[in-house]
């Protein structure tokens, strides 16, 4: 921060609105990515836990421990291997992703009443279907309110990767403290912040729109 | 391999534990600031959250400022530290960065605390209330007890994230294992690279470990349940 100079340089904003565009571009697509990467794992990991409850232990270990590792960390840990690549930012990030799905897919899945299941296989529907349009539809809430806590977080772990050349927004706030430029590293983390704002809200309208049922409760 | 063989010859190098850039310096830098910041941590957010736990006041607040905390990123938090610590003439380095940590350790322990309260089953208040205790007695020997696994857990929880934050301090000319990560990118040396995320995995494992077996022997000795396979 230089002497003299004002926090917020208006001026400097104005004149770099297409790198924001980018870095929004760049931002949502190594969100994207790595959530819905994160997702389809995190759907076959439930189903197996539900299937086989005693790979709960396991998985539940595994995945807590990656979501204990600080990102940076496992960050430089794939550096070496995968390099500063986009390969090295979404094994980080959907690695973060899976506790948090699962434990949610889990629950909701295990939270559709017993007497539905029941009533759906006296009603003829075979496991696959029972799966599909009976339990699923039903942990959707549930599901989707995992998806929101993991894209929030990912969004704010995405600027880490900043370090290893990837970032979205996580640039515009590594580049104002390495040039001491507070204008755009405020830019940078109120553009990130905006972004979680806005990702949740459209998660939240999918939500209601995809289970009209819950909006009455 | 060659890697791992670097990485083990880094390790076994006396020249780096002699000096200011020393594994153990290190360390204890990281610890002492995550520490403090968790102290903080504590000192603001548990009597908050007990009291509006206790009161049942101003849910909305205590229940959403853990969601809130979970929007902010911490690159975010460290960027908007720095003109701040700029500001009141702190520098760079250390200030910048508990500062930024601060926040972080917060909402955690707050809603956990808020949780936990709420949560202790209402007739042993009342009970208490029915046998003489005052509020603040209801408070420290009734909830307290029953509430401090949960409360522990929402500090576990603070302490593990301010420890891997503490690691960005680096990028802000701050001490602590981040120096060995952001250094061994900067001058592109992988075994320094990676001995540094080792350390701080690690230690981010310690911590949550630690915590988990402090978190069970809290559970006070009148509910303690012998632990049942799910």
């Amino acid at each position: 921060m230089t002497e003299g100079e004002p926090l917020i340089r208006w001026d400097w904003i104005a004149s770099h609105l297409d790198e924001f565009a980018f870095r929004l571009g760049e931002h949502v697509e190594l969100t994207v990515i790595a959530v819905g990467v994160g997702f389809v794992i995190a759907f076959a990991l439930s189903l197996l836990i539900l299937r086989a409850p005693r790979t709960e232990g396991p998985i539940t270990w595994v995945t807590g421990t990656l979501y204990t590792i600080p990102s940076l960390a496992l960050f430089a840990l794939l550096i070496p291997y995968t390099g500063l690549t986009i390969v090295t930012a979404e094994i980080g990030l959907v690695g973060y992703t899976l506790l948090i799905l699962v434990r949610n897919i889990v629950r909701g899945i295990r939270g559709v009443p017993a007497e539905v299941r029941e009533a759906a296989l006296g009603m003829g529907y075979a496991p696959g279907d029972l799966l599909w349009r009976i339990e699923v539809p039903l942990a959707l809430a549930v599901i989707i309110a995992g998806v929101r806590i993991a894209t929030i977080s990912t969004i704010g772990l995405v600027t880490v990767t900043a370090l290893i050349g990837q970032g979205g927004f996580g640039q515009l706030i590594l580049s104002g403290l390495q040039r001491f430029f507070s204008t755009e590293l405020i830019a940078g983390a109120v553009l990130s912040v905006a972004l979680a704002i806005c990702a949740d809200a459209l998660l939240v309208a999918v939500q209601q729109r995809l289970t009209p049922w819950t909006r009455a409760a | 391999m060659t890697l791992l063989a670097d990485v083990l010859r880094w390790f076994t190098d006396p020249a780096h534990y002699r000096g200011g850039d020393a594994v153990q310096t290190r360390l204890v830098e990281h610890l002492e600031l995550s520490g403090l910041a968790v102290l903080v941590g504590v000192l603001v957010a548990l009597p908050i959250g007990l009291w509006l736990g206790h009161t049942g006041r101003l849910a909305f607040i205590a229940v959403n400022v853990a969601n809130i905390g979970r929007a902010v990123p911490s690159l975010a938090l460290l960027a908007l530290a720095l003109p701040i610590a700029f500001a009141l003439g702190l520098g760079l380095g250390f200030w910048p960065t508990f500062l930024a940590l601060i926040p972080l350790a917060i909402p955690p322990i707050l809603t956990n605390a808020y949780v936990a309260v709420r949560n202790v089953d209402r007739d042993a208040t009342e009970a208490a209330r029915g046998m003489g205790l005052s509020e603040s007695g209801i408070l420290r020997r009734v909830e307290l007890p029953l509430a401090l696994p949960l409360i522990l857990a929402g500090i576990r929880t603070a302490s593990v994230n301010v420890v891997a934050t503490a690691t960005l301090g680096a990028l802000v000319a701050g001490g602590g294992l981040g120096r060995y990560i952001v250094d061994g990118l900067g001058l592109q040396e992988y075994d320094r690279l990676f001995a540094g995320a080792l350390l701080v995995a690690l230690l981010a494992i310690a911590v949550e470990v630690s915590f988990g077996v402090l978190e069970r022997a809290a559970i006070s000795p009148g509910i303690r349940v012998e632990p049942r396979a799910l």
